[in-house]
């Protein structure tokens, strides 16, 4: 039992909406039926194919490795359940609108075998290379929202870090997977915690949470036995759970946007992460399963499941009672954050923290919005301390430019200004376009500056060639005139030979004709039958 | 006597390092041509009747018309003028239109080799030899349209641009119900 530490810096602005946690929270963690149809993504985003262990057709058991990444941050994927392979293609997951990556659906089995495991390592035999290897093979990521590789993201801290940050914030309503993770599951959390500890050679871990979860806390202190592990309440307040933020306001230090915490000494990571690192290092289980809330007023059984990852949403909706008259739409992650789904065939990834079902009274759409009144409440809201109102007067008269030197680029997505605003202008959807047209602007800009280059060197290349061949063409001419000049001074000296000592043309030819005349008349001494001879021969 | 001359003698001297400290630490500043330049968008097609656009940059900064760039369009017109401080003018429509960014294509199959392509490129961006069949790398395409012409048995086709690259129109608002991201006012929550 340890007593919270205080935090150290405040966050600016934010918001206080309503948590709506209770209804996720009335049951302790339970179990979806098995779904008939488990669509496995094996590829993560921006990674290689990666190289396939199955086949269509083949029988695959729970917690098998279904493919393992070629990249250097891809990890492996495994089998949440024993079936059988029925197709292998690209699918659209939850977390994108466009395209797809590739995965594996499987038609399962009821099967009462349990998962096959890797073996348990000892993580004080082990070495770094093994433990981090060990994440790679039990397919683990991070299961905040970003999903980045947990080994990359460790091999990165080690040693360059002292402070591991559980951020245990989960500042945006509805969403209580993992509150109530550590309210169950406390300890393995830490013991997953106390590993990357070890590997990184950081000193103490703090444990940020919010005081909107008192189970979980309570939980987290009777866990803590360590020294090294503080605990850390924050008052209640949106987006307090934004990495940068947390790393503020636990320690302190500020971290630049777009820059690594870890080039400032911090590590953070998710409690669901570590429950995975511990349960993947210890008792060597993939992830194939993780805790996500399924909440909303469109369900009966709103709550924290235990979902097997790749189970369709419709299909786990299905069985929290979905309500279909009152049912609006749903979203993959909070109210705030969240992205609407599409499409109810998408299947729950590693990064599906919560799916909120609602209803059109529960969650309306935002009515049209108005002219701005310039109350300033949107500045008064900014976490990164922006100046929303401004921005969206240069997103409006299209002034990018203006827009990027007023820091639009550090806007953390957060909506808080959209919350506030009373005009109900969709300032965040605004920056969010504009932010893609600005890193479109950037790229167009970086494909000029390298047609630049290009063009640059094929001008100088052109020129150079031509250069050459003009030098070539001067040295084969000179060449061609030394030639001439040789041959005409050899002709000259063969006339001058010939006028000095041989005999005339005129007597060569005379010589040769008598010759010829010569011959033929020895031919005809030869021959008596022939005609008489016409001429005289020479003697 | 002496103490009014130190002190001049100071003055002077702090003077001179207050001079040397005053010096900009970047004494190089692009020229005014390259800064035009900087701004056209450097497809090299020529369709401004320069032969490529360090060219028409100079004949910007020598009083040329800011109008006459096609794959600029109306943002590089914009630019050029708060560059200049001229007045911004519609595209002049002599030298083409404003159109999506395009790459060229080659149809593999149809190509014969003959290479009057590689030496139309002004960025070196196809690849191929004699005889052998070209292709082009698109990624350093800029969509000059300056290979079509010269190919003997019309391979060539401009196709449009990867989504990446599609000019985003600034001034649109998101459509009503644009489901960017599920931020909603939160009106209506219920607790």
């Amino acid at each position: 039992m340890s007593l919270p530490t205080s935090p150290r810096a405040r966050m600016h602005g934010g918001i206080n909406p309503p948590g709506n946690k209770q209804q996720s929270l009335r049951h302790p963690i339970r179990r979806l039926p098995l779904p008939p149809q488990l669509i496995v993504p094996v590829q993560q985003r921006g990674e290689p194919l990666p190289e396939l262990l199955i086949g269509i057709g083949d029988r695959v058991e729970k917690g098998q490795c279904l493919a393992r990444g070629r990249g250097e941050r891809a990890v492996s994927s495994h089998a949440p359940a024993a079936g059988v392979v029925t197709d292998i293609g690209a699918q659209p997951l939850p977390d994108d609108q466009a395209g797809g990556v590739t995965c594996v659906t499987i038609a399962t089995e009821p099967c009462v075998a349990s998962a096959r495991c890797l073996p348990p390592l000892d993580p004080v035999e082990c070495g770094n290379e093994m433990f981090l290897q060990r994440l790679r093979d039990a397919g683990i990521t991070g299961l905040g929202g970003a999903g980045f590789p947990t080994h990359a993201k460790v091999r990165a801290a080690i040693g360059r870090v002292e402070t591991l940050i559980v951020n245990a914030t989960e500042c945006e309503p509805f969403i209580t997977a993992d509150a109530a993770l550590l309210q169950e599951r406390a300890a393995d959390v830490l013991r997953g915690a106390s590993l990357l500890l070890q590997i990184t050679g950081a000193t103490r871990c703090l444990v940020g949470i919010q005081d909107d979860a008192p189970a979980a806390i309570a939980s987290l202190q009777a866990a803590m036995t360590d020294a090294r592990f503080q605990l850390c309440v924050l008052p209640a307040r949106y987006p307090h759970g934004a990495e940068a933020l947390l790393v503020h306001v636990l320690t302190g230090r500020e971290v630049p946007m777009g820059r690594p915490a870890i080039d400032y000494g911090v590590l953070c990571h998710n409690p669901a992460t570590l429950h995975a690192v511990a349960r993947a290092v210890l008792h060597g289980e993939p992830l194939i399963s993780r805790v996500m809330t399924l909440t909303g007023a469109a369900l009966r059984d709103p709550g924290n499941y235990d979902v097997l990852i790749g189970t369709p949403v419709a299909v786990a909706l299905q069985a929290c009672g979905l309500d279909e008259w009152q049912h609006s739409r749903s979203l993959a992650g909070g109210p705030l954050l969240g992205v609407e789904l599409q499409q109810a065939t998408v299947p729950l990834i590693k990064t599906s923290n919560c799916i909120l079902a609602t209803t059109e009274a529960e969650l309306p759409r935002p009515p049209p919005s108005q002219p701005c009144i310039r109350c300033g409440l949107c500045a008064d809201v900014c976490p990164v301390r922006l100046l929303p109102q401004k921005l969206q007067w240069f997103w409006r008269s299209g002034e990018l430019d203006k827009a990027a030197a007023h820091h639009l680029e550090d806007c953390i997505d957060c909506g808080a200004c959209a919350y506030v605003c009373p005009s109900t202008i969709p300032l965040v959807q605004q920056f969010r376009l504009a932010k893609t047209s600005l890193a479109e602007q950037r790229a167009r800009q970086r494909q000029a500056d390298r047609a630049r280059e290009r063009f640059e060197a094929h001008q100088a290349r052109v020129a150079t060639q031509q250069r050459l061949d003009e030098q070539r063409r001067r040295e084969r001419a000179a060449l061609l005139q030394r030639k001439q000049a040789e041959a005409a001074a050899r002709t000259e000296t063969v006339n001058a030979v010939t006028a000095s000592s041989a005999p005339s043309p005129q007597d060569v030819i005379a010589a040769a004709l008598a010759r010829v005349q010569a011959r033929k008349a020895a031919k005809r001494a030869a021959e008596p039958t022939a005609l008489p001879p016409e001429g005289e021969a020479p003697p | 006597m002496l103490s009014p001359l130190l002190l001049i003698c100071l003055a002077l001297l702090a003077g001179a390092l207050l001079a040397c400290a005053a010096r900009p630490a970047e004494p190089q500043t692009l020229g005014l041509v390259e800064q035009i330049d900087a701004l056209l968008p450097q497809t090299q097609c020529g369709q401004c009747g320069h032969p490529g656009c360090k060219p028409y940059a100079a004949a910007i900064a020598e009083g040329a018309a800011i109008n006459k760039c096609p794959p600029g369009g109306r943002q590089t017109i914009a630019r050029l003028a708060r560059l200049l401080n001229r007045a911004v003018v519609p595209l002049d429509p002599e030298h083409g239109a404003e159109g999506p960014r395009r790459v060229a294509f080659i149809r593999e199959a149809e190509c014969i080799g003959c290479t009057k392509c590689l030496q139309a490129c002004p960025v070196d961006a196809i690849v191929g030899a004699a005889k052998l069949m070209h292709t082009v790398i698109s990624a350093e395409c800029t969509g000059c349209d300056l290979c079509v012409e010269p190919c003997p048995v019309d391979c060539i086709d401009l196709l449009p641009a990867p989504s990446a690259w599609q000019p985003v129109a600034v001034n649109d608002s998101p459509a009503r119900g644009t489901p960017l991201i599920g931020s909603d006012r939160g009106r209506g929550l219920t607790t």
